[in-house]
């Protein structure tokens, strides 16, 4: 078995859900990492759009913001967010989005606002949507990344910043909302799915070194682990190229 | 007719509780040595609107001088991934203000730029950002420049069914733009990702640019489809090469990592911060001064691009004492 540390895997299986020829809209991070490595793996056509302006970026190095002079390596075109956000997200022309917060709750809702009942008096602050919001509501399928722990999985987030599957079932296409929905939730534990029906999020695999069960334990509310397998390994030739090609400064992998 | 004037005499122009916007995203093209001008001159009561500014609103809101803020977001992503002094001044009851997403404030700005009330946008539908106020009706009231409503949900006149956000325009007072390239008389070249900038500077009364270069208008005028705005809506230019430091300028420079290092290290803690403003702001007279404090020609040289790339393949961004 080849040695990988938890956030190769984590890249590794984010970037294993894109497809070849995505639209990818990516966000800092280890979203970044996750399109980079597909586009150097299974999915060289894949397209990585950053709200800031930049259209298909042939990444030389690892942007530190998705505003990074580095997003301008290689892409096919530059604007700016309207263009972006106005014909390329709403149009519905993303494939693929990534999400990250603090908390995530069981239908896929994410808060990455503020923590406490009142969200004009909040205990603690973040930074805010930014483009989170308008992913969550408009690319035709988002893939949450998230640390996995018991206060950041609760039950109901405190503030809805990016919608999910709301409360589930068909709720989300009930507020208006014309497409999309999370598909996958990856945390520092295993990989979570949604229940075709309810929408409710299901274990569908959990990381080696862990078992379903203590991931369920782990988690706020009740997880179906009914299933749920091994995550797969990082194969030898994926973490070559996130070590050498996609992070050699170790910027993420930490 | 010449619009350049001096980066103290363009700051000194912006009055206490003006409404402004700042181009720029997180971590590039934010007019900073504008900001510490503002700082300098200690303005109050200031008003911001932006889409995702980082270190620009920041230290301004530490300064003390921002009253109100409408926003996406405020942070500089992988150099800090929460403004620090935002957060305290939320956190303290310190700042009002008021939460949109990125695509919801640019559209505010698109539809001041355009001369209408509102865009109808897709996104928000189902979150607290549509359905949590953080401004009372009383704050709203009481200044006129703020909308009276957050948002507005409305079902499409053409199709019952479809339904859209409506998200009020934004008239900002000033506008301040730091760009690569610009001429005396206020052609504006961006090079790179352009941003917001259009929307913000075509919705502000008085559009103030700080260019890395004044250029010939001849040179402009050569491709005059990669100039940002109308020469006629800008006011004023003023020449502040560096003027973005510590953040990036496509083509010009780097952000300056062990900077920012040294604001976010502190900047949680008050008295830490307040030394970090004597020394880089307070304790120098001007930009020039400034950028000597950071440590002058040595430190901006290692920042310049690369020419090959528009930014500094070789910089280190983690690990800065190995």
């Amino acid at each position: 078995m080849t040695d990988y540390i938890l956030t190769e895997l984590m890249a590794v299986t984010a970037a294993r859900q894109i497809k070849d020829g995505e639209i990818v809209f990516a966000g800092t991070g280890l979203p970044m990492l996750g399109a980079m490595l597909a586009q150097r793996t299974h999915a060289p056509q894949c397209c990585i759009i950053f709200q800031a302006g930049t259209v298909a970026s042939q990444l030389a190095h690892l942007p530190m913001s998705v505003g990074d002079p580095r997003a301008m390596r290689g892409a096919a075109t530059a604007a700016g967010l309207a263009e972006v956000f106005s014909y390329v997200l709403q149009a519905g022309r993303v494939d693929v989005g990534f999400l990250g917060g603090a908390q995530i709750d069981r239908f896929g809702n994410i808060n990455s606002t503020s923590i406490g009942p009142d969200p004009r008096h909040p205990q603690v602050r973040f930074s805010g949507s930014g483009g989170a919001c308008d992913i969550a509501c408009l690319a035709q399928r988002t893939i949450i990344i998230a640390l996995h722990e018991k206060r950041r999985l609760p039950e109901r987030v405190d503030y809805i910043t990016s919608p999910g599957w709301l409360e589930g079932g068909d709720s989300r296409r009930r507020a208006g909302l014309i497409r999309g929905g999370p598909s996958v939730v990856v945390t520092t534990k295993g990989v979570m799915r949604f229940r075709l029906d309810t929408k409710e999020m299901y274990l569908a695999s959990y990381h080696p070194g862990f078992t379903a069960r203590a991931v369920a334990e782990d988690t706020g509310f009740a997880l179906d682990i009914e299933g749920a397998t091994e995550t797969p390994v990082p194969t030898a030739d994926e973490l070559r190229i996130l070590r050498e090609g996609v992070d050699p400064e170790r910027v993420f992998l930490k | 007719m010449s619009k350049l004037i001096e980066l103290a005499e363009a700051a000194a122009l912006v009055p206490d509780g003006a409404t402004i916007s700042f181009g720029g995203f997180t971590t590039q093209r934010h007019p900073m040595a504008f900001v510490y001008e503002l700082i300098r001159l200690k303005r109050r009561g200031l008003y911001l609107f932006g889409h995702s500014p980082g270190g620009d609103w920041d230290i301004l809101i530490g300064a003390g001088c921002v009253k109100r803020v409408e926003l996406a977001y405020e942070a500089d992503e992988a150099f800090n991934t929460i403004g620090p002094r935002w957060r305290l001044a939320v956190q303290r009851g310190e700042i009002e203000w008021e939460d949109y997403s990125n695509f919801a404030m640019v559209s505010r700005f698109a539809a001041g730029a355009m001369g209408i009330p509102f865009m109808p946008i897709r996104s928000l539908l189902g979150s607290d950002v549509l359905a949590c106020e953080t401004l009372t009706a009383e704050q709203r009231a009481a200044d006129p420049r703020t909308s009276p409503k957050k948002l507005h949900v409305m079902e499409s006149p053409f199709d019952p069914n479809d339904r859209v956000v409506l998200v009020p325009a934004i008239h900002t007072e000033f506008a301040v733009l730091h760009v690569q390239k610009a001429t005396s008389n206020g052609i504006v070249r961006v090079e790179g990702q352009t941003f917001a900038d259009v929307q913000q500077a075509l919705c502000a009364g008085t559009v103030i640019v700080t260019a890395e270069e004044i250029v010939a208008e001849q040179v402009l005028r050569r491709e005059p489809e990669r100039n940002l705005i109308p020469y006629f809506a800008v006011k004023h230019v003023c020449h502040v090469p560096f003027g973005a430091h510590p953040y990036a300028v496509f083509n010009y420079y780097d952000y300056d990592p062990r900077h920012l290092r040294l604001y976010h290290d502190g900047a949680e803690d008050d008295e830490k911060f307040h030394q970090y403003l004597q020394r880089f702001v307070f304790g120098v007279k001007c930009h020039a001064e400034y950028l000597e404090g950071i440590g002058g020609k040595a430190r901006l040289d290692s920042l310049r691009a690369d020419p090959g790339y528009g930014y500094r393949p070789d910089l280190k961004r983690r690990r800065l004492d190995g």
